[in-house]
C-alpha cells in the first residue's frame, strides 16, 4: 500500500493550509467544508492580494456567521474580476449597486433584515481604496456614525486598479501611478497629510476596527471572526499588494505585504471602541528600502542616484506608525 | 375618513398606511415634511416593522433604498430638486437593477440660480432614468397616487415616482378622504420579490453585463413600461372599485369632447387651467383639457387619440428645456405624428412664478387665434431681460446675471402678480 509521509510543514508550521494542527489552530481556508464564498474561476491577475484577502475574510465571515451572510459591493476589480456576466464566482448572496455606496446599499440591506426580524442574517460590505477612502467616504461615514450593523472591508491596494493604476487618497508618498508620474522637481506622489481611514474609523468610536495584511492570514480570519462577535458598525482594512499595479511579481504579494509590515509602512492593529486594544508586533524591524526596492512604483526612487531625502521621509512615516501603534511591543498599554 | 390635513402628511399617513419596511429620509424642502411624519410615525410605535433611517445625503438615501428593496423590503423616500439631482447614479441604479422603490418628488426648480419654489424641472431631467412618474394634481390624487404606486410598481419590478407640485401641494391644506387600513390592505397585497437577497438561495445581482446582453436587458425595461401603459388604467379601475372614487390613470380629460383648442399640462396647475375654461366655455369658447399623470411611461396613443379632432394644442409645462423650448412638448408632438394642427408651447411657472387665470384668459384667447409664437414663456418680464442683454452687450465684465436682475427688479425679489 502507499505511503503517504508526514512533512514538517504540516505538523510543524502555521503555515494557513495546516490541516493536521489542532482543531483550534487551523485556519477556516484549510477546512474541507470551507464555503468557497469566492469560488474559482474568476478572472483575478496572478498573485492578486485582493482575491486572497477577500476569500480568506468571506469565508472566515461565513463561517462565523454559519453560512448566514450577505455581502454588499463596491465597483472595483473584485465586483469586475468575480462577476463576467453570466458567470459568478459568489457564493453567498451578492449585490453590487454603484462604486461610492456599498456602505450604504449594506445599511438598507441590514434594515430590511432587521424589519423582517431575521436578526440570525448579517451584513458585510466591501470595496477597494478608491470605493471606501474617495468615492464612498461619505456613506461609510453615515454607517460609522448611525452604528448600523455592517463590517464594511476594505480591500486596500493603493490606487485604483480597475481604470488603470490611478492615485486614490489610500495612494503613498512617491509612489507612481498613472495620474502621479516621476516626472519633475517631486516625482510620483505628492506628501499630503495622508488620509489612513482605520484611524477615521476609530475616530467615529464604532465597535470593532482592524487592520490586516495577505502576509498574515491566520491573524486576518481571527479578525474578522472577532468582528461578527459584535453588532454595530464594524470596520477592517487589509493590505493587499497589487503586482500589475505595484510593478511587483506576482509570486511576492505576500512577501511585500510581510515587508509593509515589517518596516512599519502598514500597521496592523485591533481597536474597540476608538482604543486600540492590540498591535501585532514586528519581529525585527526592516529599513523601508526593503519594502519600496522589489517594487516599480518606487523606482525613480533608486538607480544610480537615490533619492535619499525622500526615502528618510518615508522611512520617517514607517517611524512614526511604529511608535504610534507600538509596533515593536508585544501589547500596547 | 375626511380629513382637513397638509400635503404632506396626508402623504404621509398614506405612505404608512402601506406598510413600508425600510424608509431613508435626507431633509430638502419641499418635501421634508412628509419624512417627518413618518419618522414620528415610526418612532412612536405607530408604523411597525419599520426602520427609519436618516442618511447622510439622497445618494445615501437611494443606496440604502436599493439595498433594502434588494432584500425583499418595502422602501420609500422622497426627494426634491438639488436632491433629486445629487442621488441621480442610484436613481438609474435601482431602475436598472429592477427595484420597486417608490418615491415622492415634491417638485422644485433646480438651481443655479437657488430657488425653492415649484417647476417641474427634477423630475423631468429624470426622463429617461428608467422610472415611471406620475404627477398628482389634487393633494387627494397625491394621496391616491402613492397606493396605486407601489401596487404597480412591485407588479413590474420597477421604482415610480410619484410627483406633487412642491408647497402648491405639500403645504397646501386640503380635505382629503383618508382610506382606511383595511381599504389599502385589500387593495396592495404584501411585496413578493421577483429577486431576493437571501442566504437560503443566494443569488448575485448586478453582476457585469458586457455588449452580448446590454441591448436586452434595457429594451426589457421599455417593455416593462409598455406592460404599465396597460396597468395603469387597470390598477385605477381596481382603485375605484375598493376606494370609489377616480385617481391615476395615464390621462385625465376635462371638457375636451367638442373643443378645438386643447390644453395639456400637469399636475396641480390643471386646477386653475379648468377654472379658466369653465368661464371661457360659459363664453362659448370651445376649449378643453388634457392631464397627463402618466408622464413616464408617456400614453402616445391616448394623447393621440384626445387631440385627433382638436384644431390646435398648447402644452403649458413648468419646465424648459434650454436650446430647444418644452418637454413635455417633446413627447407631445411626437404623439402628434401625422397629425396636422397648431402647437404651441408655454414655458410657465418656473421658480414658483404664480400663474394666474388673468394671465391664461389673454393666453388661450391668443392661442385660439394662432396668434401665439411657437414657444412663449409666460409673463416673463422682457425688461428685465433686454436690460441685462444690453449690459452683457456692451460690458465685458457684467458681472453675475442672477444678482444683476435682482437689482433690476428691486426690492420685491419674488413678482407675485
Amino acid at each position: 500500500m502507499s505511503f503517504q509521509p508526514i512533512k514538517f510543514y504540516q505538523t510543524g508550521t502555521f503555515t494557513v493550509g495546516n490541516r493536521l494542527l489542532n482543531p483550534e489552530n487551523r485556519s477556516v481556508q484549510s477546512h474541507q467544508d470551507r464555503s468557497n464564498a469566492i469560488n474559482s474561476g474568476h478572472r483575478a491577475c496572478q498573485g492578486c492580494g485582493e482575491a486572497l484577502g477577500a476569500r480568506y475574510a468571506l469565508d472566515a465571515a461565513m463561517e462565523a456567521t454559519g453560512s448566514q451572510l450577505i455581502a454588499a459591493n463596491a465597483t472595483g476589480c473584485l465586483e469586475v474580476f468575480t462577476t463576467p456576466y453570466p458567470e459568478s464566482s459568489w457564493q453567498l448572496p451578492w449585490m453590487h449597486s454603484l462604486f461610492g455606496n456599498a456602505a450604504a446599499v449594506a445599511t438598507g440591506i441590514a434594515a430590511a433584515l432587521k424589519a423582517k426580524g431575521r436578526n440570525g442574517v448579517r451584513v458585510v460590505a466591501q470595496g477597494g481604496d478608491g470605493g471606501t477612502t474617495d468615492i464612498g467616504f461619505a456613506c461609510l461615514s453615515g454607517m460609522f456614525e448611525r452604528n448600523d450593523d455592517v463590517l464594511y472591508i476594505c480591500y486596500d491596494n493603493e490606487a485604483y486598479m480597475n481604470t488603470g493604476v490611478q492615485r486614490s487618497s489610500a495612494t503613498p508618498p512617491a509612489a507612481r501611478t498613472t495620474t502621479t508620474m516621476p516626472v519633475g522637481l517631486s516625482p510620483g506622489n505628492v506628501f499630503g497629510q495622508g488620509k489612513f481611514v482605520p484611524a477615521i474609523a476609530m475616530a467615529h468610536e464604532i465597535p470593532y476596527v482592524a487592520t490586516a495584511t495577505v502576509a498574515d492570514l491566520h491573524d486576518l480570519e481571527a479578525k474578522v471572526k472577532r468582528a461578527m462577535e459584535f453588532r454595530g458598525a464594524r470596520y477592517i482594512h487589509i493590505f493587499v499588494p497589487c503586482p500589475l499595479g505595484w510593478g511587483t511579481a506576482s509570486h511576492d504579494t505576500i512577501r511585500i505585504a510581510r515587508l509593509a509590515h515589517e518596516t512599519g509602512m502598514f500597521p496592523v492593529f485591533e481597536a474597540e471602541h476608538g482604543e486600540l486594544i492590540s498591535s501585532l508586533p514586528i519581529r525585527r524591524q526592516l529599513p523601508v528600502e526593503e519594502y519600496l526596492k522589489p517594487q516599480k512604483r518606487f523606482a525613480h526612487l533608486f538607480g544610480a542616484k537615490p533619492n535619499l531625502e525622500v526615502i528618510a521621509r518615508i522611512q520617517a512615516r514607517a517611524d512614526r506608525n511604529i511608535q504610534k501603534y507600538g509596533l515593536l511591543q508585544t501589547e500596547v498599554a | 375618513m375626511l380629513k382637513q390635513i397638509e400635503g404632506s402628511h396626508a402623504v404621509a399617513e398614506a405612505i404608512a398606511l402601506c406598510r413600508p419596511e425600510v424608509v431613508c429620509a435626507y431633509p430638502i424642502s419641499p418635501q421634508t415634511h412628509i419624512v417627518e411624519a413618518l419618522g414620528e410615525m415610526v418612532k412612536s410605535g405607530e408604523l411597525t416593522p419599520c426602520e427609519f433611517i436618516n442618511v447622510e445625503s439622497e445618494f445615501a438615501a437611494m443606496s440604502v433604498a436599493i439595498g433594502a428593496s434588494a432584500t425583499g423590503a418595502r422602501a420609500y423616500t422622497a426627494t426634491a430638486s438639488q436632491g433629486l439631482l445629487y442621488m441621480v447614479e442610484a436613481v438609474y441604479n435601482a431602475s436598472g437593477l429592477g427595484l420597486p422603490i417608490v418615491m415622492t418628488v415634491a417638485n422644485r426648480a433646480i438651481g443655479a440660480p437657488i430657488n425653492i419654489w415649484n417647476d417641474h424641472s427634477d423630475s423631468l431631467s429624470q426622463r429617461d432614468s428608467g422610472w415611471m412618474q406620475l404627477f398628482a394634481e389634487t393633494n387627494q390624487e397625491a394621496l391616491d397616487l402613492h397606493i396605486q404606486a407601489f401596487k404597480l410598481a412591485e407588479e413590474l419590478s420597477l421604482p415610480v415616482m410619484v410627483c406633487m407640485d412642491g408647497f402648491i401641494l405639500t403645504h397646501a391644506y386640503e380635505q382629503v378622504d383618508m382610506p382606511t387600513q383595511r381599504q389599502v390592505d385589500d387593495y396592495l397585497p404584501p411585496y413578493e420579490p421577483r429577486q431576493v437577497l437571501d442566504p437560503r438561495e443566494p443569488v448575485s445581482i448586478g453582476a457585469m453585463v458586457g455588449p452580448e446582453a446590454f441591448m436586452e436587458v434595457r429594451y426589457l425595461a421599455h417593455a416593462k413600461q409598455m406592460q404599465a401603459l396597460e396597468r395603469i388604467p387597470q390598477l385605477a379601475a381596481e382603485f375605484k372599485q375598493v376606494f370609489g372614487r377616480d385617481s391615476g390613470g395615464l390621462t385625465h380629460t376635462y371638457r375636451g369632447e367638442d373643443a378645438e383648442t386643447i390644453i395639456i399640462a400637469m399636475g396641480s396647475v390643471l386646477g386653475t387651467i379648468k377654472d379658466t375654461i369653465d368661464e371661457m366655455r360659459a363664453d362659448g369658447h370651445k376649449i378643453g383639457v388634457l392631464g397627463i399623470t402618466s408622464y413616464r411611461p408617456f400614453p402616445l396613443a391616448q394623447v393621440r387619440a384626445a387631440l385627433h379632432n382638436a384644431k390646435r394644442v398648447v402644452v403649458l409645462e413648468k419646465s424648459l428645456a434650454v436650446g430647444i423650448g418644452g418637454i413635455l412638448s417633446t413627447d407631445v408632438r411626437m404623439a402628434l405624428s401625422g397629425i396636422h394642427l397648431h402647437g404651441y408651447t408655454v414655458v410657465a411657472g418656473l421658480g414658483g412664478r404664480a400663474i394666474t387665470r388673468k394671465s391664461l384668459h389673454k393666453l388661450f384667447r391668443e392661442a385660439e387665434q394662432d396668434a401665439l409664437p411657437a414657444l412663449t414663456f409666460l409673463d416673463l418680464d422682457w425688461e428685465v431681460v433686454n436690460k441685462q442683454l444690453t449690459r452683457e452687450r456692451v460690458m465685458r465684465r457684467s458681472g453675475p446675471a442672477a444678482e444683476n436682475m435682482l437689482r433690476d427688479i428691486g426690492t420685491v425679489a419674488s413678482k407675485i402678480a
